[in-house]
């Protein structure tokens, strides 16, 4: 059981490490993504630990919405990329103080 | 007489105003006019037919304004035979300055906004002698307030004078608001201790007998709706603000500031006769400054040389006179002089305002001059006004003063002494003005004079019409041994329907007596016409920059009231604007106002640090700021446990 929840704690902490140090948005977006898919990683393995469906549907819904969400994630970086000619978050900074 | 009927009355002209104010200016001037001065001839004539449809007083509740605890207020009208006699003389003598004013005002551009103002005036005036308490009749006593500011400062983008006309619409305005100080005071007294206004529920509680209140309070009460009155009404110390007002147009002088408004102060007066009756040491006061306000109003008088100042000073004085019928109990005799005042003052000033059109704008009398061979109508409409005002035999003026004079005598000898002395002055100068205007010589200059000429018939129907009623307006109230059967009709009318008026005791005097005195008053009013003939008839002896005495110089500076209030009132107070500027705008406002800016632009500096800009460190932060908050509530959870 613990292996699960440190597996899930490690694919989580990736996922910020990487939306904090890393630039790129599409790059930005996968360690989103994984975050998602550590928490339902750790959903799924409570479901199995205490024998309850209730996680499992929950997960099949949270799958649904980051489907959704990664589409308009996918098209708003398209957007970005025809404005500048790339895809470096960094270059987005007008309303810097 | 049924509500619709009432209404229709009551809002035809503020219907009109409504019209003209928001389209006038799209109507072509005729029309707009016309349909002004058409709704109030209809309220005329409903007026007229309310008033001898009228058995019994009529009270309608429209709603509730607001009630609070035991109090309430509520929008409703009275109909008795005060309130409709009053909406006569509003109405009728209105709907005839209506007509005047057509032909009056020059500037066809401002026609509908002088005919707005006019309408909602009249309005106004309505809900004040229609009102059936003091919270209505507040509403229209504001109300003709703002249409008279509005009226006075009508021209006030006049390149010559318009800075003038605006400054006496402030000062009307402003000395109008001091007086309803009085009236607000009264009108929370009377919310306080009867937690009602209504006239009728007041006297009823009175008269019970189950408030036993001091002798103090009612002294307070009617005192500050005394107070009310001086403002408006322009008695000392509040009148200086009547004779500015003589900036406003002919008409408006006429309507506003002579028949009708100035009288809403002896309309309130007699409307709370039952509350001044519990306090006779506030009459005694009204007796007193009634009388000094008439002899310095007709002091002045002598020496005015500007046409409508000498009428505005004489409007001063005799409603002084109105007061002293007030002081001596007599408020139907009050009434009777408001009504023939209204028709023989609206009349000269009408005249004056016929003279000045034809004159050019030319006001000061010593300019005019052999008028009569020019203006004959006009002429002979002044002569019925003059005889009129100075109480010659048999016009409506000998008989509403004669009452006051009678009044006066059984009051105190030395009150008819000064009665007498105001009597004689108002014949002085009255006929000092017709023998400058009409006799005399001829100083016109050569332009003007070939200018000269009588005015329209939409002038002149108004003036005869009025001089009719200066003529008859005595046969309302004849005195008992000249009428017979209808002797004291006005008397006899307001006493059946008016509350509280028909306990008032009279003191009534003997025939002769009162023979006597009208001898005596008509005596007076001869001679002094006589004498005027022989000083100003003729030649005019008043030559300009020969030595004036010193009761001269008094005179035509207007006693210097001016410029004591000016002294002791209206320079400190501008003194401590000034100064109040200075310290709450210059120092505490504007240190506030920095101060705010200053901390909001340190503390957006503060912040700004932390929007650099790249969206890395905002999740940093996000979820630096996360842990932190989870950090808390897990220490927190396990510090309770």
């Amino acid at each position: 059981m613990n292996f699960y929840l440190i597996l899930s704690l490690i694919l989580f902490c990736i996922g910020i490490v990487g939306l904090i140090t890393r630039k790129n948005m599409i790059i930005l977006l996968m360690c989103i993504e994984l975050m998602l898919n550590a928490v339902n990683l750790l959903l799924v393995s409570f479901s199995a630990f205490y024998k309850q469906s209730d996680p499992q549907i929950f997960v099949f819904f949270i799958i649904v919405v980051a489907a959704a969400e990664a589409t308009i994630g996918l098209s708003i970086i398209i957007m970005a990329f025809r404005n500048n000619k790339s895809t470096d978050i960094s270059l987005f900074n007008q309303l810097k103080g | 007489m049924s509500l619709q009927l009432f209404l229709a009355m009551l809002f035809l002209p503020l219907i009109t105003g409504g019209i003209n104010g928001i389209i006038g200016r799209k109507l072509p001037y005729l029309l707009s006019g016309s349909i002004a001065s058409i709704s109030v001839f209809l309220s005329f004539c409903i007026a007229l037919f309310i008033f001898f449809n009228l058995q019994e007083p009529v009270h309608y509740t429209i709603y509730n304004v607001f009630s609070w605890q035991k109090a309430s207020i509520q929008f409703g009208f009275q109909i008795d035979a005060l309130s409709s006699w009053m909406s006569l003389i509003i109405t009728g003598i209105g709907c005839l300055i209506h007509l005047f004013s057509m032909g009056y005002v020059e500037d066809k551009n401002e026609f509908y906004k002088f005919f707005t103002y006019l309408n909602l005036f009249i309005f106004s005036m309505l809900l004040l002698v229609f009102g059936s308490n003091y919270f209505v009749m507040f509403f229209g006593w504001e109300g003709v307030g703002v249409c008279s500011f509005l009226l006075i400062g009508f021209n006030y983008s006049d390149a010559k004078k318009g800075l003038a006309n605006a400054m006496a619409a402030r000062k009307a305005f402003i000395m109008n608001r001091i007086g309803d100080a009085g009236l607000l005071v009264a009108l929370f007294l009377l919310l306080q201790e009867f937690q009602t206004l209504e006239y009728r529920e007041i006297y009823e509680l009175i008269q019970s007998g189950e408030h036993q209140l001091s002798h103090p309070f009612y002294f307070g009460l009617a005192l500050s709706l005394f107070f009310a009155a001086t403002g408006k009404s322009a008695q000392i110390p509040l009148f200086t603000w009547l004779p500015d007002a003589m900036a406003g147009p002919t008409p408006v002088s006429a309507l506003i500031h002579a028949a009708t408004m100035v009288t809403a102060g002896i309309f309130m007066v007699v409307r709370s006769n039952f509350i001044f009756e519990l306090a006779p040491d506030v009459k005694e006061i009204i007796l007193w400054i009634g009388l000094s306000t008439a002899l310095i109003g007709a002091f002045i008088a002598l020496k005015q040389n500007d046409i409508k100042k000498v009428l505005a000073y004489s409007t001063v004085s005799q409603l002084g006179l109105m007061f002293v019928a007030l002081g001596c109990g007599a408020y139907t005799v009050a009434i009777f002089h408001v009504t023939t005042h209204a028709f023989f003052k609206a009349l000269l000033f009408l005249c004056a305002g016929s003279i000045i059109h034809a004159m050019h704008h030319e006001q000061d009398i010593r300019k005019m001059g052999q008028l009569k061979s020019y203006m004959k109508i006009t002429h002979l409409c002044f002569l019925i006004g003059t005889l009129a005002i100075i109480g010659f035999p048999f016009l409506s003026g000998f008989f509403s003063k004669d009452e006051i004079i009678a009044h006066a005598y059984s009051h105190h000898p030395i009150v008819f002494i000064l009665t007498l002395f105001v009597v004689i002055m108002t014949a002085i100068y009255m006929s000092r003005l017709y023998y400058r205007i009409f006799w005399g010589n001829e100083n016109i200059d050569e332009h003007t004079k070939s200018h000269l000429h009588e005015s329209p018939w939409t002038m002149t129907l108004p003036l005869s019409l009025l001089a009719v009623g200066a003529l008859l307006g005595g046969l309302l109230n004849l005195p008992s041994f000249m009428g017979g059967g209808h002797a004291h009709f006005l008397s006899h009318l307001l006493e059946h329907q008016v509350e509280g008026l028909d306990k008032i005791q009279h003191h009534s005097l003997s025939n002769s007596i009162s023979m006597l005195l009208m001898a005596s008053s008509a005596a007076i009013a001869i001679f002094a016409l006589y004498f005027s003939y022989l000083k100003w008839g003729k030649t005019n002896k008043e030559i300009i920059g020969s030595k004036a005495g010193i009761w001269q110089s008094l005179s035509s500076n207007r006693l210097y009231i001016d410029e004591l209030y000016n002294a002791i009132i209206v320079k400190p107070t501008e003194k401590i604007a000034a100064r109040g500027e200075y310290l709450i705008e210059k120092i505490i406002l504007s240190q506030i106002i920095q101060w705010i800016g200053t901390s909001l632009q340190w503390s957006g500096s503060l912040l700004i640090r932390f929007q650099k800009g790249t969206v890395n460190q905002y999740i940093f932060w996000m979820i630096f700021a996360t842990l932190l908050f989870f950090l808390y509530t897990t220490l927190t959870i396990h510090l309770w446990n």
